[in-house]
């Protein structure tokens, strides 16, 4: 499966450098914007929108969030924070789904 | 849609952080400028997007998507954008239904199979192994997680493990590209803009 591993370091660069990578918020922020926790106020209120109904953000939702003093940049990495862990986790709980419906296949662990 | 001054019109309102409308280097402006000029049409905000900081998201996202959208698969182009057209349908972005339904279309040259899709997958005149995998992959956008079940029917209609791996990575792209665009506010031109972006997306990818 190389183009897949390919896929799976893409990926694994994405994570790491939204979490890791320079940034104006910090990576305690970042990190709890991906895992959508323990963010609280208007950007907890955001970042929850953006995990679990996007289509449901509005103006006013970001407004509130740059009248509580977050800049621009931060909303930024936040967000991205916010959509990329969201989105990682439905594509780790589906590989390892993939996982282990292969095992039964082969009586053992595939290796994906 | 970002707020509308009366004096405005969609475009001028731009996305909800102002520095995604103005907070580029100036060489990045002037690539605009060109863009604009050559298409006729303003780069699309997906395009925008990752140009702003392009070290913190848009250049690794661009490869991400560049390999799970036109790199080797036993899918083919146009399956890979159907299935980013159908997710995006399924999370309510009209950005990117509208930009992957044309695309999609261009690749297949067959407008009536993508409406049949996005309208109903059960029913839509595609094969059994590619409507398998739509009907996990619009489980898991909608409910965020499958299980090994799930996996086990696609497997049972014929899928290889390596095109579920494929279909995922289009899903994990398109999911967050979604709400990307929701969040920031992606103006949603109209069709001829699209048909220049999916003429653009078909001969240079997502690169």
């Amino acid at each position: 499966m190389a183009t897949e591993g390919k896929k799976r370091a893409a990926h694994s660069t994405v994570v790491t450098r939204v979490l890791e990578g320079d940034g104006m918020a910090s990576p305690a922020q970042r990190r709890a914007a991906f895992d959508n926790k323990g963010l609280d106020g208007p950007i907890g209120t955001l970042v929850g929108k953006v995990a679990t109904q996007p289509a449901r953000v509005t103006d006013e939702d970001v407004a509130a969030v740059k009248a509580s003093g977050i800049s621009e940049d931060q909303i930024f990495e936040l967000v991205i924070c916010a959509a990329v862990g969201q989105s990682t986790r439905q594509y780790e709980t589906a590989l390892n789904a993939l996982s282990e419906a292969l095992a039964d296949r082969t009586g053992g662990r595939h290796a994906t | 849609m970002p707020f509308l001054r009366p004096w405005q019109t969609e475009r001028e309102a731009g996305m909800r952080l102002e520095i995604l409308n103005n907070g580029y280097r100036f060489g990045t402006k002037v690539l605009f400028a060109i863009i604009h000029a050559v298409s006729r049409h303003p780069l699309p905000d997906a395009g925008k997007l990752t140009f702003y900081r392009p070290d913190f998201y848009g250049n690794p996202m661009k490869e991400f998507t560049h390999e799970a959208m036109r790199g080797p698969s036993e899918w083919s182009v146009a399956d890979r954008e159907l299935m980013a057209a159908f997710i995006s349908r399924i999370n309510e972005c009209s950005f990117c239904i509208g930009a992957h339904t044309v695309t999609s279309t261009r690749a297949y040259h067959d407008e009536a199979k993508v409406a049949a899709v996005l309208s109903d997958p059960d029913t839509a005149p595609i094969e059994e192994p590619l409507r398998a995998t739509l009907r996990m992959l619009g489980r898991l956008t909608r409910e965020h997680t499958v299980d090994a079940d799930d996996m086990r029917e696609v497997l049972a209609a014929g899928v290889s493990p390596e095109q579920i791996e494929d279909a995922l990575a289009v899903c994990f792209a398109f999911n967050t590209t979604n709400r990307l665009a929701d969040a920031f506010g992606f103006f949603v031109p109209g069709p001829k803009a699209f048909e220049a972006g999916a003429k653009f997306l078909l001969k240079r990818g997502y690169h």
